[in-house]
């Protein structure tokens, strides 16, 4: 890491970007009569298809745009990077980055046997939110060149080595690792990558598997997967392979060698920038948060609950790259359910296969954003029942073998996470951020997460939150004053009990609200019903939820079974919110689409005649 | 700040366009999996079916319980040996037989393989053969000349020809004679128009492939076909399977098929669609394999000819970004596939029909339409 140029009271202008999968965004902040504010956005597409294969181009892109609404030069010429420190006409004081233009999550499993060690392993990547791309096994009925053709034509972004339970099987195991070995697939993610290789077989083998791979590849030695036949242990390795992939995979890209010669600080990846800013609201409103980053490659969620803090990554679920991954996992009747309009199957896979296959177009006409909206919604829906299941409490390092369900059949049990002790919700990431209209992106957090009892909501104005959580690195102030000032929306606040009822006259809650002028309102909800009522940024209004029978906004162990709180204002407002939780939706189509158009209405969502 | 807001003439902002090359020098890199032996020098002149390198595995391992067979006691079983180890037998010939009383009782063992006798076990009883090695043959794949050798890996071959990207493919190498099957880059290629003569050819279709016409391709033995569209359902259909991240180019379904627009009806680009008319009927290699993640991998098409390949200054390319005047292409709807130029490039951001703000370019279509869009949205036409 270069030292900064400039001691951080001194500075006057700061340039950070985030290098996304699909956009590079970059933010210009200046210090204006001894505060820092967010200046300028510049955004680009991230440059990683040829003929660029260089992310700094769509740096450069990006920074272009902030001189071209700014006229402050920042570029050094001839490519070779930012002007650093700020000499009175040009420059910045400090330039860094984050970085998720690696992408998804792609993988290779080895094991001994396909039905045991090798189906553990299985198991654990898609635990962990990878792809599989090939499951190896000595009973796969492969030759050893057709192995080792296989990982390099795949290249594989990570690879778990199992096979052999303590003490048992040696041979087969290290000739898997003399596979990897010689196959030296070409990474996708640039020369300097390293293949991250994490080991998870026969203990007996750690020192020469160290021996063996330690050099080649950044290998990580946990547990064995299957340390007996009849017991499987697969956190250990979907705990190790989500770390790998955070720290190795997804900021690597081609050109973060150069990348890194340009910033005045290491480069982080944007899920650990992310991370910090949601801590910062938990921190600033003392509050249990639940956070997310929606990206074009992955979903990170971020919850922060009685003080733990737990990070997921789903490597897969995102809204560009990973696009078709959502509607595979989700299935496409989940996504057509949120939809306010009548589209065929085979139409809406062909817009979403097309959004894959060029990842860095953007909606121009309203059908295709409310398309990308439903798929929005599916995969916060399923980034948080992955992040669930990482939310929990280890009981012990081995559990006997059960027939584990992969990740998106888990339904969330065995979390410690209930969602009626959230407190805030808040939201980051291209779509979210760039959302037409603020009620949408609270529309859609609202949708996916159903969170249970009084909700704050918050989002990311711009996109900046992970600039400014690697800002808050080396200068807290500043990156605090931005934050609260010009990145930190209040979107309002969700009040939504737990329960369902079968028909539209059961009264879910009554809410009583003491505005700030002291008039109060109170409204009693039926089910089904969405009531949004204003109440402005920086305002407060004190608030008695009573549910109906069947229905609670408070924990079991809480008693009374009435709420009191506080609502806090914001650009959309309170939102009453009677639909059930679960939420219910029609089946019948029709009715379905009926149903949508009419809490669209209530939110004033869509500039459009329905 | 050291000046003045400003307007611009010149944007960087905008995606990359897919490969479209009529003259060019292709280089591929052909490497053996394990090592082995070169089979070609640099120089050398090569056909896509030369093999340039080569490598013998040794064969499979075959357990023989010859005592059971034989019905002797393990340490009996040199002696009933007619073959040494390490000498070559075929399948069925006869390697061990046991006599007794006086050749009244005759128990023979035959290999059950070819390949050699590697071990005669005293302990268990039991022969370990090994079968024929295997060889592991890596062709040209382009024809062209050899111009590096890597010594025990593989060469580089290089040859000037056209070379043509797609979007997405299925499918990996493969060779054939290219045929334009359909009348213009808007048309639906049909079962009706593969015959049994389009066996081992790669057909271009046009805007449209259907799925009869796919599957009619791959029982008569087409090659490849390379499309402007298909419909998702019709290749999810087709494949099995749905398609969540895109990665492809292993797959054994007979064919290799490049898409080089979308999916759905998507008029195949005039200038792709006019390159594959010029050269219809040359010998053309095609890849399928797609990689649609950071380290992008887009399919290809490579039909080698004599031409004398153009400069390549792709840097110029990229610095010289978008100005007025500039070919570009849109690719989303609701005007994708639409071909005009840059008209102008507000620096202001401007809102579209979705309430958002963004970036934009005005652009004239080549049907006299004036449109704007968003940057992200175009991609630059090198001309």
């Amino acid at each position: 890491m270069a030292a900064l140029k400039k001691a951080v009271e001194e500075m006057e202008f700061i340039l950070v970007t985030d290098v996304g999968s699909t956009t590079t965004k970059a933010r210009f902040f200046h210090k204006r009569d001894g505060e820092w504010r967010f200046l300028v956005a510049g955004e680009a597409p991230t440059t990683v298809e040829a003929p660029y294969e260089d992310v700094t181009l769509g740096v450069r892109n990006a920074v272009a745009e902030v001189t071209e609404l700014t006229g402050h030069q920042i570029l050094a010429s001839g490519a070779s990077g930012i002007i650093v420190p700020y000499d009175g006409e040009k420059g910045v004081d400090l330039y860094c980055t984050t970085s998720s233009a690696g992408g998804g999550l792609q993988m290779m499993v080895t094991g001994l046997v396909a039905s045991m060690t090798a189906e553990s392993a299985n198991r654990a990547a898609l635990g962990a939110g990878a792809i599989v791309m090939d499951v190896m096994s000595v009973d796969d009925g492969r030759q050893v060149h057709e192995r080792i053709r296989r990982i390099r034509s795949l290249r594989p972004d990570m690879i778990l080595l199992a096979g052999g339970t303590d003490g048992g099987d040696k041979e087969h195991v290290m000739e898997f690792a003399e596979i990897i070995k010689s196959a030296k697939p070409t990474a996708r993610l640039g020369t300097q990558y390293q293949l991250p290789l994490v080991y998870a077989g026969n203990k007996v083998l750690h020192s020469r598997i160290k021996e063996e791979m330690g050099e080649a590849f950044a290998l990580d030695i946990v547990d064995n997967i299957r340390p007996t036949l009849e017991v499987e242990n697969n956190e250990p390795a979907r705990r190790a392979i989500h770390e790998q992939f955070m720290e190795h995979v997804m900021s690597h890209a081609p050109g973060y060698t150069k990348l890194m010669t340009w910033t005045d600080l290491d480069i982080m990846p944007t899920p650990a920038g992310e991370g910090l800013a949601m801590q910062l609201i938990s921190k600033a409103y003392n509050k249990n948060v639940i956070g997310v980053g929606l990206g074009g490659a992955t979903t990170n969620i971020y919850s922060i609950y009685d003080g733990r803090f737990v990070r997921s990554v789903s490597a897969n679920l995102g809204m560009s790259y990973s696009i078709t991954n959502v509607m595979k996992e989700a299935g496409i009747d989940n996504i057509k359910r949120w939809l306010p309009f009548d589209l065929d199957s085979h139409d809406l896979r062909n817009r979403l296969m097309n959004k894959m296959i060029r990842p860095t177009t953007i909606p121009q006409a309203l059908e295709e954003l409310i398309v990308e909206h439903s798929v929005a919604r599916e995969a916060l829906r399923l980034g948080l029942l992955h992040h669930k299941s990482l939310a929990r409490d280890l009981k012990g390092v081995q559990h006997e073998r059960v027939d584990i369900s992969w990740i998106f059949n888990i339904k969330g049990e065995g979390t410690y996470i209930d969602m009626l002790k959230i407190d805030a919700v808040a939201g980051t990431g291209g779509l979210l951020s760039h959302a037409p209209n603020r009620a949408q992106s609270l529309l859609i957090l609202n949708d996916a997460f159903q969170p249970e009892g009084i909700t704050w909501f918050f989002q990311d104005s711009v996109f900046m939150m992970p600039h400014l959580g690697l800002l808050s690195t080396v200068y807290p102030e500043a990156a605090w004053q931005i934050f609260d000032k010009d990145c930190l929306v209040r979107l309002g606040t969700v009040i939504a009990p737990r329960g369902t009822a079968d028909n539209g006259s059961a009264e879910v809650m009554t809410v009583e609200m003491t505005m700030p002028n002291g008039e109060t309102i109170v409204e009693t909800m039926k089910f089904g019903e969405l009531k949004l009522i204003p109440l402005p940024v920086g305002q407060e209004a004190a608030v008695k939820v009573t549910p109906g029978r069947g229905f609670q906004v408070v924990p079991e162990e809480e008693g009374s079974g009435v709420l009191e709180g506080t609502a806090m204002g914001g650009e959309v407002g309170i939102l009453l919110d009677a639909r059930g939780r679960p939420l219910v939706i029609p089946e019948n189509p029709e009715e379905q689409r009926k149903q949508m158009i009419e809490w669209f209405k209530e939110m004033n969502l869509y500039d459009t005649e329905w | 700040m050291s000046g003045d807001k400003k307007e611009t003439e010149q944007t960087y902002a905008y995606t990359p366009g897919l490969k479209i090359k009529e003259r060019m020098t292709v280089t591929k890199l052909r490497r053996l999996p394990i090592p082995g032996e070169v089979l070609v020098e640099k120089g050398d002149e090569i056909r896509p079916d030369t093999i340039v390198a080569e490598t013998l595995l040794p064969g499979d391992p075959e357990i023989v319980p010859a005592m059971m067979k034989l019905g002797i006691t393990p340490e009996g079983l040199p002696s009933c040996m007619l073959v040494k180890i390490g000498e070559h037998v075929n399948e069925g010939d006869l390697i061990a037989r046991y006599s007794m009383f006086f050749g009244l009782i005759n128990r023979e063992l035959h290999s059950p393989i070819s390949g050699t006798v590697e071990v005669v076990s005293e302990l268990t009883g039991q022969l370990i053969m090994r079968g024929e090695e295997i060889p592991v043959r890596v062709d040209a794949y382009i024809p062209g000349k050899i111009i590096e050798v890597i010594p025990e890996e593989g060469v580089v071959v290089e040859t000037t020809g056209a070379f043509l990207q797609g979007i997405f493919g299925i499918g990996g190498e493969r060779q054939g004679k290219l045929r334009v099957a359909v009348d213009g880059p808007e048309s639906t290629l049909t079962s009706d128009m593969i015959s049994s003569e389009d066996k081992g050819k790669v057909l271009v279709g046009g805007g449209l492939l259907a799925l009869d016409a796919l599957r009619k391709a791959v029982d008569l033995g087409v090659s490849g076909i390379i499309v402007g569209g298909i419909d998702s359902g019709d290749l999810m259909e087709f494949m099995g399977a749905g398609i969540g991240v895109a990665i492809t180019g292993e797959e054994e379904y007979g064919i290799t098929l490049i898409v080089t627009e979308g999916f759905g009806a998507m008029t195949m680009h005039n200038k792709t669609f006019s390159i594959f008319k010029k050269y219809d009927g040359s010998d053309v290699s095609i890849n399928g394999s797609t990689q649609i993640r950071a380290g992008v991998i887009r399919p290809e098409v490579v039909i080698p000819h004599s031409e004398i390949a153009e400069e390549a200054d792709e840097d110029a390319a990229i610095s010289a970004g978008m100005v007025p005047g500039t070919p570009i292409r849109i690719i989303r709807n609701p005007y994708f596939g639409a071909i005009g130029e840059v008209l102008s490039l507000p620096v202001e951001l401007q809102v579209v029909e979705t309430g958002s703000k963004v970036r934009v370019l005005e652009a004239l279509l080549n049907d006299g339409r004036k449109v704007t869009v968003p940057r992200a949205n175009v991609e630059i036409i090198e001309e």
